[in-house]
């Protein structure tokens, strides 16, 4: 029973909305937005069992001292302060709670993001070694798609640009639509073994 | 007062004379093919007075009745001849269309009245139909395997990244070091999240087999709760209940950088033996991979964003390539109906490349896009 319904579920919708795609009329489209809404419902309950995993999580590491716990409680203090801030100030633009989102949590994600441009010189660093053949036809060819992106590239040679477009438009796209082929193939493999039952990983795999 | 009203008059008609502005002509109406019954597909001849400077473009007008109550549901530029008036409510109510040439003066020039035109809704989706002879096709290929499966032992390709991983949750039970399991940033919807917490089931128990430390930090409550079940299972399925921690599967964030900057926090403090990156990534991949990288940890990614994949090819030790992250789950059970399921997709595989071939022949050699427009998708 435990097992059965889960997967008479799975089967009769997954099977009910393969039909749906293909159904473009009002009724057709109006459960299909009704199934939509249903998976917010499912997101909010959810959310209710993730904070308390959340909160649980740190207040485990507290209790215990685990290594980092000091974090736990900057991080606790910080969540019900935000909370509080929501409640007492609301959430329009110019309240406490936008000021501290915009001047604060925003700057962070910015911070966060910018990284990325150091990790990007660390990786091109490792990737554009020439230690073999493939690796040399990549740092040939990501130096040539690099410099005819630039003006100073066209301006040692005119063909650079060109030659950047070809590498980008035809042996790069041809390996990305070979990948996607792939991948297109595997996401209707996945789901069908998960519709018929084959699959019951997501059951923990009874 | 005649007077005035006929020198008004030539006033309001004077930008219009003077620009000799025409209207558009050749109206025609139609009901969309293949909707829900809420478009109308409006055609005309462009103006002849578009060349001519201070043409704006196009007022459409819409009306319930054949000669009156106009009122403007859209504007268009000059250069455009069709639109979509996908604002219809009422299906199979007759509607009445004029279209007005502006200009930036304001001047018009009325089109004349087309219609009526009332809109149905379609039951089947005839610009679909190719999509629908291939997925009855694939699921049929892939059926096919999975019943042969059922009699022996099919041959799949060795996945290195796979192979890896037996060695990888060894290493981290040596090292007495926990294994980092991430979900990536993806709703449930997303086929990689699904795919990834599949991997994640395998991995649960091999990790329990060994008594080793799992640590799955997730972004989504709705992953969180399901990794958790599966984790669980994972464990009760090695026959090691016991050993589950409650708090080995914890929600982090929604927030994408949120998520990045806690798991790169996570690998600086723990120092994990073994890190996955499984599922949906976005732009954190390369934090993440990095991040682990510099702790020393054997890195073992998978994706089908194909946008991420330099990344972490370049910063991981392993990486599972699109369509290897879905036969990942086949690959570490061996199960005979899930590795049916692979060679199926190999099979459609080999069918599409015959198609590609077939399609470049017909296209260079006979000048023909038969086979392209086979695949076009409406």
């Amino acid at each position: 029973m435990k097992k059965n319904v889960p997967m008479a579920i799975v089967f009769v919708l997954g099977v009910f909305f393969i039909i749906q795609f293909f159904i473009p009329s009002r009724p057709s489209q109006m459960i299909f937005n009704k199934a939509i809404e249903w998976d917010m419902v499912i997101f909010v309950f959810a959310s209710v069992i993730a904070v308390d995993s959340l909160v649980r999580h740190h207040i485990i590491k507290i209790n215990r001292k685990n290594k980092g716990w000091g974090y736990s409680i900057v991080y606790l203090g910080a969540a019900l302060f935000m909370v509080l801030a929501a409640v007492f100030s609301g959430t329009r633009e110019g309240s406490f709670y936008m000021k501290i989102f915009n001047y604060a949590l925003a700057p962070m994600q910015s911070t966060m993001f910018a990284i990325l441009a150091f990790y990007m010189a660390s990786a091109s660093y490792r990737a554009f070694r020439a230690k073999s053949t493939e690796a040399t036809m990549l740092l040939i060819s990501a130096f040539i798609v690099m410099i005819g992106l630039i003006p100073q590239g066209a301006a040692v040679w005119s063909g650079f640009p060109k030659l950047s477009e070809w590498l980008m438009l035809v042996p790069n796209m041809a390996a990305k639509r070979g990948i996607t082929f792939g991948i297109g193939l595997g996401i209707t493999a996945t789901s069908l073994k998960i519709i018929l039952g084959i699959e019951r990983n997501w059951m923990g795999g009874q | 007062m005649g007077k005035l009203k006929m020198v008004l008059l030539a006033c309001l008609l004077l930008p219009v004379l003077a620009l000799g502005l025409e209207p558009p002509t050749d109206l025609k109406l139609a009901d969309a093919p293949n909707d829900d019954g809420s478009i109308i597909i409006i055609t005309w001849k462009p103006s002849v007075s578009e060349s001519e400077p201070g043409f704006a473009g196009y007022n459409i007008e819409r009306s319930e009745f054949p000669s009156d109550s106009f009122a403007m549901i859209a504007w268009v530029p000059k250069g455009t001849d069709v639109h979509e008036d996908n604002t219809i409510e009422t299906m199979g109510k007759s509607y009445y269309y004029r279209i007005a040439a502006v200009t930036r003066d304001s001047a018009i020039a009325l089109s004349a009245i087309a219609g009526p035109v009332a809109t149905t809704q379609s039951w089947f989706h005839a610009g679909k139909l190719n999509t629908l002879i291939g997925t009855v096709l694939f699921i049929a290929i892939t059926l096919l395997y999975i019943f042969w499966a059922r009699r022996g032992n099919l041959f799949i390709r060795r996945i290195a990244g796979l192979d890896a991983v037996e060695e990888a949750v060894g290493r981290a039970t040596e090292m007495g070091k926990p294994i980092l399991y991430c979900n990536g940033i993806g709703w449930i919807d997303s086929i990689s999240t699904v795919a990834s917490l599949n991997i994640l089931g395998q991995i649960s128990k091999k990790v329990a087999e060994y008594d080793t430390p799992l640590l799955v930090p997730t972004a989504d409550p709705v992953v969180h709760a399901v990794a958790r079940e599966m984790v669980k299972e994972g464990y009760n399925s090695a026959g090691r209940p016991d050993l589950f921690k409650e708090d080995s599967v914890y929600f982090i964030t929604s927030d994408q950088m949120g998520y990045a900057a806690a798991l790169a926090g996570i690998m600086s403090r723990e120092k994990p033996a073994t890190n996955f990156f499984m599922g949906y990534y976005a732009a954190e991949s390369l934090v993440l991979a990095e991040s682990g990288a510099a702790t020393g940890a054997i890195q073992i990614a998978g994706t089908d964003q194909i946008s991420q994949l330099p990344f972490f090819i370049t910063a991981c030790d392993y990486t599972l390539i699109g369509e290897e992250l879905y036969a990942a789950s086949a690959y570490l059970s061996k199960e005979p109906l899930l590795v049916g399921s692979l060679k199926g997709q190999d099979a459609c595989k080999l069918l599409i490349i015959l198609f590609v071939l077939a399609g470049t022949i017909a296209a260079i050699i006979f000048r023909s896009d038969l086979i392209y427009n086979m695949f076009t998708i409406q």
